[in-house]
C-alpha cells in the first residue's frame, strides 16, 4: 500500500504504524465501566469505507486520519488528526 | 548422436560450452538452455513424477515447465526442482535427475505405478488414517521416501541477495510482441518505462517463431525493437526479472537473477536482486501458456506442447524427435508442420479436431508427407523410457499405431493473467478466446496479447502498442500506436478427448490425472477449491500453469455445467517460486536487523566485554578478566566490585524523552498512575505507565529539570512503542495541552556509577559548582551541571543496584571521553565496569522488576506496586486495572524466593506448585520470572509470580521446571531480599 501523508507526500505502507479505527471518544473518567470496555474492547469491523488512524513513524511521526476501504485498500482521503475532513 | 539442426537458431555454434548432468559429459552453446542441450545430446529422459516415480521428459520450453525438474548446482548451493527449460547453460553447470532411486533409468520405486490405486485423490485423507500410531512410524518415512521431488541444499546459502526499488511511469510486464510494442509506444512519448522479461534475450514468442513481422523474420524485428528502447534514456530494460507478486496502489515485486546464469556470482554481487517496483501504470504482456492436451500416457517423455517444439525446433535449432505426430485443436499445429516441412523434420501425422478442413491445409500435409486423422483424437502412446508409437483413432473410431518419438500437443492458450488476480480478481471465462481473462484487473493495470486473450502476432503487436500508448496518455504524455504488420490467427477451442483406460495426466509435477478428477467428483466434490485441495490439483510449484485449466474443463464435463459456472481458483502470489534468500536480501544473520551501538560502545570492546543483544543495541553483558573461564565467575566479581567499592555501566541505551511546555505536568499526570505533580524541581521519581487496559506498559523515572521542563526515561526495549503511545495521547487525546516532547536517547550517553565509593568519583570528574553531599543531593535528586571540565551534564541520584550510586549524562558525541575519564578517576577506588547481567543480579537481590515481569501481562497489583496508584486523578488505565479478575487474591503476585537447599540451582520459566502436589496444570500456582546467583547471599535466589503470593512469605513449594528437569523445593521471600530498608542507597 501507499499512502499520501499531508506531510511527506506518497510513501509506503512499511513506514506506518497502524493503530485501528479513528475518532473514538475517551469516556470521562466517571463513566461507567462498561462504556470503558466498549472503549478499550469494541471494535466495528466495517466491509467498505473505513477511517482509521495510522501513524507516519518514519516520517514526520504525526498520526493521520486515513480512509481506506478495506475491500479495496483504495484510499480516498488521508489528513492530519489535527485537521481531520470535516 | 546429435539432434541439434546444422543451422539456424539463436545460438552461437563458434562456442562450446560443457556441462554434467547425472554424471555425464555434455556440450551446449551458448543460447542454450539446460534442457535445449540435453536434447541437442539426444536426452529424453529427465526425470521421474512425483508419486508413480513414471519416466518423464520435456513438455515445454518455458518457465511453465511441470516434468523437467531438476537439481541445479551442487552442496549447498544445490537448488531442487529447477526447470532445466530455464535454467542458461554455463561452463561447468552440474545437474542431477530427481526422485529416482537408485537410477533415473532404473528405478525401484516406479513400482508405485503398480500401487497406483494407493495414491489416487485423497490418499494422504484415506490410505493413512488409522492406527494414528502407524503415521509417524510407517506411513510418513514411507512416503518421505517414495512421494517428493529434489533434495534442498546441504548448508547455509553461500550467495548475497540485495533489495532495490524503481519508481516508474509505466511498468510493462513481459517482453514478447505485446510488452515490446508497449514499452517502445510509452518509450517513445517520453514515459520512465521499466520493462521486465523473465527471459535472458528479450522477445518471448518473437524468438520462437520465423514471422515475419513488418516483413522481417520475427527475431530480427524483436532484435530491432529491443535496440530502440535501449537508446531511450527514460526506460530500463530488465531482463532475466520476473514480476511474482502485484500490491496495492501501484506496488509490484519482481526478481531479478542477476548471476543465476554463471557458475558463481562475481566478487561483491548478489546472485538474485529483489525488486519493489512503484509504477503509475502497468501493462500485462505476460503472454500465454499452451494448454496440454489430456489423454493415456500423455506424459510419456516425447509428449511435448506444440510450441516447445517450434521453440526448440527455431530458437534452439534442435528437433527434439525423428519422426513426429501432432495432434491440434486450432490452427498451432498447422504452423508447427510447416516447420516441420522447412527444416526437414519427419511428421507421419496430423490428428485435427476438425472433421472438415480447409485444401490449403490438406495440400501442407500432402507436401510434408504427413496423415491426415480430421476428426480424431489420440487413444494412447507406447514407449519405455521414451515415446516409440502413438495409437490414433479417426474419426469412424478405427485404431492406428504409428510409430513416433515425439507428439506434439497443441491444445489451445491459456492466458497469464496470474498477476492481475493477485488483488482478488476472479478470471472470467471468456467463450470468445476459449479461455479465463481477466476481468477486472487492477487499478492503473491494462493487460495486452496473449495475456488478454489475443491469439497470433498481429493481435498481440497492435494490442500493446496501443495499452502501452495509453498508459503514457495516462501519465501525462502525448502518445500514439504506431501499426505493426503480422499473422492473425483465430483461438483455439478447449478440447476435451474422450477418455480412456490408460493414466491420462492433468497436473504432470503432482501425478493428478483425469481419473483423480472424476473420483474427486464420485466422492462429491463440486467446488473447484476442493477439488484442488482433494487431489492436489495445482498445487505443485509451477502452481498448474498447464493443469488448472483441463482440470476444471474435466470438472465442469462431470458436472454439466460450462465452465463460466464451474470457475476457477484463486490465484495467489508469487507467481513462480522464489528463493527465500531473495526476499530476505541482506536481512539475514547478525544483518537481520540494523544494530545499534552506544556512544562507548568502542570502550567497552576494548575492555573486552561480551556483547548481548538488547532490543536494537549490543550491551555489554559482562567483561571477563584474564584467567576468568565462566561467566558466572566474572559477573560475581562485578557484583562485588560495585557491592564492596564501586562500578561503572553504560545505560544509554535507555530511552529518554524530554517535555517541555506549560500543560507539562497534566500530561505526565495522565500518562502516568502516579503522581507526577507534586515532584519538585530538582528531583526525580520512579513512574509506572499503563496501557488504557489497565497492563502495566513500561517503568522508568520522570525527572524535573525546571518547573515546565522534565526528561522522563523508558526501558531499552519499550523505547519507541512508549514515544508512539505519548505522540498518539497528546496528538489524538489531549491536543489542547500545551507540550513538546521529543526523543533524546541518541542525544545523550548515560553512566551508572554505583556502590558505597561512588561519590569519591563522582566529585573527581563533576566541575565545581555542584555539592555531593547528601543532605545537599539527596537520593532521588537531579540536577544539571558540567563534568570533564566544562561538558554539559546531567546528574541523577537514582540506583537500580539497591547502593548508593548516581547516573551521569553526558552529550553523546562526549560519551567516550566521559566513560574513560570515569574509570581513570575510579582507579584509586579500584572501579569495576559491569554489565547487564550484573545489573540483572543486583535488581534481581532487591526485587526490582525488569523485562520478566513486566511481560505485558501484569498489572500494577501484580507486581506489588498498588500503593503507588494515585487516588485521586484521572490517568491512562485507571479504570480496567480496578477490574474485579485483576484484584482476586489468588491471582500471581510478585514475590522472592530461594531454594530450601542452600546449593540448588534455579532457572526461569519453573512452575509453582504445592508441595506433595501432582504436576499437573490444576494445581500451577505461579511462575519464576528472573533468576540470578546471588554473591552477596552466597546462593541462587530468583522472582516470581504466586497464587496468594502476599500471605506466603516464609512457606515452602517446588519450582517444577519439566522442560529441563528441575524440581527444586523454594522458600517463598519478599520481593526484596538484600537491605530492605534501602540503608545502602541513602548512605
Ligand atoms: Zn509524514
Amino acid at each position: 500500500m501507499r499512502i499520501p501523508c499531508p506531510h511527506c507526500g506518497e510513501r509506503g505502507n512499511e513506514e506506518f504504524l497502524y493503530r485501528g479505527v479513528a475518532g473514538l471518544a475517551r469516556p470521562a473518567a466517571n463513566a461507567p465501566d462498561t462504556q470503558w470496555h466498549d472503549y478499550v474492547y469494541l471494535r466495528d469491523n466495517p466491509f467498505g469505507s473505513h477511517r482509521e488512524l495510522w501513524q507516519h513513524v518514519h516520517g514526520c511521526r504525526r498520526w493521520l486520519v486515513v480512509t481506506r476501504d478495506t475491500h479495496t485498500h483504495t484510499i480516498a482521503d488521508v489528513a492530519d488528526v489535527a485537521t481531520p475532513a470535516p | 548422436m546429435t539432434s541439434r539442426l546444422s543451422q539456424g537458431g539463436l545460438i552461437d555454434r563458434t562456442v562450446t560450452i560443457p556441462f554434467r548432468f547425472d554424471g555425464r559429459t555434455f556440450s551446449g552453446h551458448p543460447g542454450d538452455t539446460l534442457a535445449s542441450a540435453l536434447l541437442a545430446n539426444d536426452v529424453r529422459l529427465f526425470g521421474r513424477s512425483f508419486k508413480y516415480h513414471r519416466p518423464r521428459g520435456v513438455l515445454s520450453a518455458g518457465s511453465e515447465e511441470p516434468n523437467a525438474l531438476v537439481e541445479l548446482r551442487e552442496g549447498a548451493r544445490r537448488e531442487p526442482n529447477t526447470p532445466a527449460t530455464v535454467v542458461e547453460l554455463y561452463p561447468g553447470l552440474v545437474a542431477a535427475s530427481q526422485n529416482r532411486y537408485p537410477s533415473l533409468r532404473f528405478d525401484l520405486l516406479a513400482a508405485n505405478n503398480i500401487l497406483a490405486p494407493l495414491f489416487g485423490a485423497g490418499f494422504y485423507y484415506k490410505t493413512f488414517m488409522w492406527p494414528a500410531s502407524f503415521w509417524e512410524k510407517l506411513y510418513e518415512p514411507l512416503i518421505r521416501r517414495a512421494a517428493g521431488l529434489g533434495r534442498p541444499a546441504t548448508g547455509p546459502d553461500p550467495d548475497n541477495y540485495e533489495r532495490a526499488t524503481v519508481f516508474c511511469d509505466v511498468l510493462v510486464i513481459g517482453g514478447g510482441a505485446a510488452g515490446l510494442t508497449a514499452a517502445r509506444e510509452a518509450g517513445r512519448a517520453g514515459a520512465r518505462v521499466v520493462l521486465c522479461d523473465e527471459g535472458p534475450r528479450i522477445g518471448g514468442w518473437l524468438l520462437s517463431e520465423p514471422g515475419p513481422v513488418d516483413d522481417r523474420p520475427a527475431p530480427e524485428w524483436a532484435e530491432e525493437a529491443v535496440a530502440e528502447i535501449q537508446t531511450m534514456d527514460e526506460v530500463r530494460v530488465m531482463p532475466r526479472t520476473t514480476v511474482l507478486a502485484t500490491f496495492d496502489h501501484g506496488s509490484y515485486v519482481a526478481v531479478e537473477r542477476v548471476a543465476d546464469h554463471k557458475p558463481v556470482p562475481d566478487s561483491g554481487e548478489p546472485r538474485q536482486r529483489l525488486w519493489h517496483i512503484v509504477a503509475r501504470r502497468s501493462v500485462l504482456a505476460t503472454g500465454a501458456t499452451e494448454r496440454p492436451l489430456v489423454f493415456g500416457g500423455n506424459d510419456r517423455p516425447g509428449v511435448m506442447l506444440s510450441s516447445a517444439v517450434r521453440t526448440y525446433l527455431n530458437r534452439y535449432a534442435v528437433a527434439p524427435g525423428r519422426r513426429a505426430v501432432i495432434v491440434t485443436a486450432g490452427e498451432d499445429g498447422w504452423d508447427l508442420l510447416g516447420d516441420c516441412l522447412r527444416l526437414g523434420v519427419e511428421v507421419a501425422a496430423i490428428v485435427e479436431r476438425r472433421a472438415a478442413l480447409a485444401q490449403d491445409r490438406l495440400d501442407l500435409a500432402r507436401r510434408a508427407g504427413a496423415l491426415v486423422f480430421a476428426g480424431g483424437h489420440v487413444g494412447g502412446t507406447a514407449g519405455a523410457m521414451q515415446l516409440r508409437a502413438v495409437d490414433i483413432v479417426d474419426v469412424g473410431g478405427k485404431r492406428h499405431r504409428l510409430a513416433a518419438d515425439l507428439l506434439a500437443m497443441a491444445g489451445g492458450w491459456t492466458p497469464a493473467i496470474g498477476l492481475a488476480c493477485h488483488l482478488g480478481a476472479r478470471a472470467e471465462w471468456s467463450e470468445d478466446a476459449s479461455a479465463f481473462l481477466a476481468g477486472d484487473a487492477p487499478p492503473g493495470m491494462s493487460v495486452a496479447g496473449g495475456a488478454a486473450g489475443s491469439t497470433g502476432l498481429a493481435h498481440a503487436l497492435q494490442s500493446g502498442a496501443r495499452r502501452g500508448a495509453e498508459a503514457a496518455s495516462a501519465c501525462g504524455f502525448a502518445a500514439t500506436a504506431h501499426p505493426v504488420t503480422a499473422a492473425t490467427q483465430p483461438a483455439a477451442p478447449l478440447w476435451l478427448m474422450p477418455a480412456n483406460r490408460r493414466k491420462a495426466f492433468v497436473d504432470f509435477q503432482n501425478d493428478v490425472a483425469a481419473s483423480d478428477v472424476a473420483l474427486a467428483h464420485r466422492e462429491g466434490y463440486r467446488s473447484v477449491e476442493h477439488l484442488k485441495r482433494y487431489t492436489t490439483l495445482g498445487m505443485a510449484t509451477d502452481q498448474g500453469r498447464t493443469a488448472n485449466i483441463n482440470g476444471l474443463a474435466l470438472m465442469a464435463s462431470l458436472t454439466g455445467r460450462d465452465i463460466a459456472a464451474t470457475g476457477t481458483t484463486r490465484l495467489r502470489p508469487p507467481h513462480t517460486p522464489v528463493a527465500i534468500g531473495a526476499l530476505a536480501g541482506m536481512h539475514r544473520g547478525r544483518d537481520y536487523r540494523p544494530t545499534r551501538l552506544p556512544p562507548a560502545h568502542g570502550w567497552a570492546r576494548e575492555q573486552g566485554a561480551v556483547f548481548v543483544e538488547a532490543g536494537p543495541w549490543l550491551r555489554a553483558q559482562y567483561f571477563p578478566r584474564p584467567g576468568e573461564t565462566d561467566w558466572l565467575q566474572s559477573v560475581t566479581r562485578e557484583v562485588n566490585g560495585v557491592r564492596n567499592g564501586v562500578g561503572v555501566c553504560d545505560v544509554s541505551t535507555l530511552g529518554k524523552i524530554e517535555l517541555v511546555g506549560s500543560d507539562a505536568v497534566t500530561f505526565l499526570d495522565r500518562i502516568y498512575a502516579n503522581t507526577i505533580a507534586t515532584l519538585p524541581i530538582g528531583r526525580a521519581r520512579y513512574a509506572l505507565m499503563l496501557r488504557e487496559d489497565g497492563f502495566v506498559l513500561d517503568d522508568g523515572t520522570v525527572a524535573r529539570l525546571a518547573a515546565d521542563r522534565f526528561v522522563i526515561t523508558t526501558t531499552t526495549g519499550e523505547a519507541h512503542a512508549v514515544l508512539s503511545h505519548l505522540e498518539y495521547c497528546h496528538q489524538v487525546l489531549w491536543p489542547e495541552l500545551d507540550i513538546h516532547f521529543v526523543s533524546v536517547t541518541d542525544r545523550w550517553a548515560q553512566f551508572a556509577v554505583a556502590g558505597p565509593r561512588s561519590r569519591a568519583v563522582l566529585r573527581a570528574v563533576l566541575d565545581p559548582g555542584i555539592d555531593l553531599a547528601d543532605a545537599a543531593f539527596s537520593f532521588m535528586a537531579a540536577a544539571e551541571c558540567r563534568a570533564f571540565g566544562g561538558v554539559r551534564a546531567r546528574l541523577f541520584r537514582i540506583s537500580f543496584s539497591g547502593e548508593l550510586a548516581y547516573e551521569l549524562a553526558v552529550p553523546a558525541a562526549d560519551g567516550d571521553r566521559a566513560v574513560r575519564a570515569l574509570v581513570q578517576a575510579g582507579m584509586g577506588e579500584g572501579i569495576t565496569p559491569y554489565g547487564t547481567e550484573a545489573m540483572s543480579v543486583m535488581r534481581v537481590e532487591k526485587g526490582y522488576t525488569a523485562g520478566g515481569e513486566i511481560n505485558g501481562q501484569t498489572t500494577a497489583r501484580d507486581l506489588g506496586l498498588e500503593k503507588m496508584l494515585a487516588k485521586h486523578k484521572d490517568y491512562i488505565g485507571r479504570v480496567l486495572q480496578r477490574r474485579p479478575a485483576l484484584r482476586e487474591a489468588s491471582r500471581p503476585i510478585l514475590v522472592g524466593l530461594r531454594p530450601t537447599d542452600r546449593s540448588a540451582r534455579l532457572h526461569g520459566g519453573a512452575h509453582f506448585l504445592p508441595l506433595n502436589a501432582p504436576a499437573t496444570r490444576a494445581y500451577d500456582e505461579g511462575w519464576v520470572s528472573s533468576v540470578a546467583y546471588s554473591p552477596t547471599l552466597g546462593r541462587w535466589i530468583g522472582l516470581g509470580f504466586l497464587a496468594n503470593g502476599a500471605e506466603r512469605h516464609g512457606t515452602r513449594v517446588r519450582a517444577y521446571d519439566p522442560l529441563r528437569g528441575g524440581d527444586t523445593e523454594v522458600e517463598i521471600t519478599p520481593p526484596c531480599q538484600f537491605d530492605p530498608e534501602g540503608v545502602r542507597l541513602r548512605g
